[in-house]
Formats: C-alpha cells, sequence, structure tokens
C-alpha cells in the first residue's frame, strides 16, 4: 500500500502519460464540453486497469464459490449488480442456506459496510457538487472506487465528475463482469474447487494484515480482533457477530470519551485561540 | 428458503448496504462538519470490523474436530509470509488460497 500511495504523490507521472494519451489521437479537443466526458474517460480508464485485474480474479472466485454452495447461476450476478460490495457479497451467499431472517440481514449489511459511512463523509463536499452524477456515485462507492477518486490528483482540464463516474461504472463491470465469468463458467468448470471458499478467509486477512503493517490503525485492529475471538469462542460461532459489534462500538465510544475527546478539547481550543 | 425469501434477504442486504452508502450524504446534506464522535468511530471501525471479518470468515473451523485447524493455520502463515514479503494484496490472496486448496485436496 505504501507503494500505491506514492504512486498517487507521484501523480504527475500518471498525468503526463495521460495527458499524452488523451490529446494525440484525435481533435475532439475542439467541442470542448463535448468531449470532456471523453477526456475524463482517457484519464480514468489506464488507473482502473489495476482494479479489472482484481476485480476478474475476485469475481470469479465469487461466482465459482456461490454456485458451488448451491445457487443458481444467475443469483451472484443479481446480487454483484445490486449489493455491489464483495465482502457482504460472499456473507450473503451464507444468509441464504442459513434461516430466513431479513431484519438480522440489513443489520448485518449494515455493520459490515459501516466503513462506506465514513467514506460518504470523506466524499461528501466532492460527490453532492455532481448533480445527477452524484447518485450513481454514491451507489457505486466501493472500496476501490472511493480510493481511487479520494486519492487522484486531476489536471485543470479534466472533469472531476466525469472522472468519478468513470472509475465507478468501470470498476462496477469490472465486478459483474467477473461474477458473470465465474458462477455461468464454473457450468463448464469440471477442476476440483474444494477449498475455494477459503478465498474469502484470505481476502478479509490480507486486508487486515495490510491494515495492521501500516501501523497507523494497530489499536482499533487489535481491538476488533480480540472482542471477535472472545465473542466467537464464548457465544460460539452461530449469534457472536452483533455482540462483538456492538461491544466494539461500545469500547471505542468509551475510547473516545476518555482518550479522544481530550484531544479534539485540546483541538478545539487552540483553533479558537487563534 | 424459498425463492421469495431468498429475494427478500438480498433485498435486505442491499438496503443495508445502501444505507451504509447514501447515510452520510443524507444527514449532513446542511452541515458542513460532521459530530467528532462520527468522524472518530469512522476511523476506528474500519480496521476493527476486518479484524471482526477474519474471525467470522474462519468462525466453523474447529481445533477439537480434526484436521484441527492446521490447513487454515498454514495457508494463513504462507499468505501473512507473501504479503509481508511483497505487499501485493492479490498476489498474497491467490497464494493463500492456492495453498489452502492444495492442502485439503491432496494432505488432509
Amino acid at each position: 500500500m505504501k507503494n500505491d500511495e506514492s504512486r498517487n504523490d507521484e501523480s504527475r507521472n500518471v498525468n503526463n502519460i495521460s495527458t499524452e494519451a488523451a490529446t494525440s489521437p484525435d481533435g475532439s479537443k475542439k467541442s470542448h464540453d463535448k468531449s470532456a466526458g471523453r477526456e475524463a474517460f482517457r484519464y480514468a480508464f489506464p488507473l482502473t486497469v489495476p482494479i479489472c485485474a482484481g476485480f476478474l480474479f475476485l469475481g470469479i472466485s465469487y461466482g465459482l464459490f456461490a454456485v458451488g454452495q448451491g445457487l443458481p447461476w444467475y443469483l451472484p450476478i443479481i446480487m454483484s449488480a445490486t449489493i455491489f460490495a464483495g465482502s457482504m457479497e460472499f456473507v450473503t451467499v451464507a444468509l441464504l442456506t442459513a434461516p430466513f431472517d431479513p431484519l438480522g440481514a440489513f443489520i448485518l449489511a449494515f455493520m459490515v459496510n459501516g466503513r462506506h459511512i465514513f467514506y460518504g463523509l470523506t466524499m461528501l463536499t466532492r460527490y453532492t457538487s455532481q448533480g445527477w452524477k452524484k447518485y450513481p456515485l454514491i451507489f457505486g462507492m466501493c472500496d476501490e472506487s472511493f480510493a481511487l477518486n479520494a486519492t487522484v490528483n486531476l489536471p485543470d482540464n479534466v472533469d472531476r465528475g466525469w472522472f468519478y463516474l468513470h472509475v465507478t461504472w468501470l470498476n462496477f463491470v469490472y465486478w459483474v463482469l467477473g461474477v458473470a465469468m465465474g458462477s455461468i463458467g464454473s457450468q463448464f468448470i469440471t477442476l476440483n474447487l474444494k477449498g475455494i471458499e477459503f478465498v474469502l478467509a484470505a481476502l478479509f486477512a490480507v486486508i487486515f494484515l495490510d491494515i495492521l503493517l501500516k501501523g497507523k490503525n494497530l489499536l482499533p485492529g487489535c481491538i476488533g480482533l480480540g472482542v471477535s475471538l472472545l465473542m466467537r469462542i464464548v457465544l460460539g460461532p452461530d449469534v457472536f457477530m452483533l455482540p462483538a459489534m456492538a461491544l466494539m462500538v461500545v469500547i471505542f465510544s468509551l475510547l473516545y470519551k476518555f482518550k479522544g475527546k481530550k484531544e479534539t478539547d485540546l483541538a478545539d481550543e487552540g483553533g479558537t485561540a487563534s | 428458503m424459498t425463492a421469495w425469501e431468498m429475494t427478500i434477504t438480498i433485498g435486505a442486504v442491499v438496503l443495508g448496504t445502501m444505507a451504509t452508502r447514501f447515510i452520510s450524504f443524507v444527514v449532513f446534506a446542511k452541515s458542513e462538519k460532521p459530530p467528532a464522535i462520527v468522524t472518530y468511530l469512522g476511523d476506528m471501525l474500519p480496521a476493527a470490523v476486518m479484524g471482526l471479518l477474519v474471525v467470522y470468515s474462519l468462525k466453523d473451523v474447529s481445533l477439537s474436530v480434526a484436521p484441527n485447524g492446521i490447513p487454515e493455520a498454514i495457508a494463513l502463515v504462507i499468505l501473512a509470509a507473501v504479503h509481508y514479503w511483497r505487499r501485493n494484496l492479490l498476489l498474497s490472496i491467490a497464494v493463500g488460497t492456492i495453498v489452502y486448496m492444495f492442502l485439503v485436496q491432496e494432505i488432509f
């Protein structure tokens, strides 16, 4: 991830590559308003190529996994296009093979995707000012689209709204395409896929490890893992999720009260003093 | 589960997911700065929830029933080593999954 950050910081390199691509092929720059979308696309597409690779791999894995768990081939495709949140789609496969509990499903989806609330706070002003585009932008605000749109440094001649939108819909298409390839392809694949479900644990473990390696979120990461392990051991595999999440919110609220609040009070005092 | 129950379950997940994406834009449509505790929870919860998801995805592993979680442990150690070495999310996920599939198919 350090590499990614430095890549974003060194966006001049990316700019050079993209501007070359944008200006060389044809003279569509004359009607600037009409070509704003195309211009932004030429800038957005190269940045989404790594996400394309990742989404195709994960999407194929998800499609294979879901069909392997007994779901009909079209259901993972529908879920990928409507839920559009990778980890929650894996969890939904488990929900669909468990007893019917729509309220539990809603609460679980809200808690599992709670990080989007933070993304929303970050993109609040940037997306709200995009007119009609803000609805597809918010609908498709997955980890990867957020990461690109929140960190990119755009030159003035590239339309921000179109750039955000191109990144968002491209990533959406990569994911749905990957899932479709996996779930449809699984009917023709005779490979022994026992153990493919581990891709889920591997995905979460790697993201978690990446957070720990960055060092910044060591404390909340360890609290989250510790609380979850404790609740899993005490309450068993079936009902530990919601109590674990509730306990986390309580712990972090207390931490905020005793530790975080002091810091913000100091910051506020500093702010009013100056 | 019937087809109707599946539809409702997926619908509930869609609603829950979209609520997380739209809520900030609805709640803070007018004010510029969200309350400090919301920002604080937004800082803390992503890492904590990822820890929870690790446990969730391995919740049915039993240490007392064969193979005692050994394939999971081996795959996770190799995954962690690869990730520490290369810091490439996709490579680490691919290696970890392939190692696990090999272990449960050929050895355990």
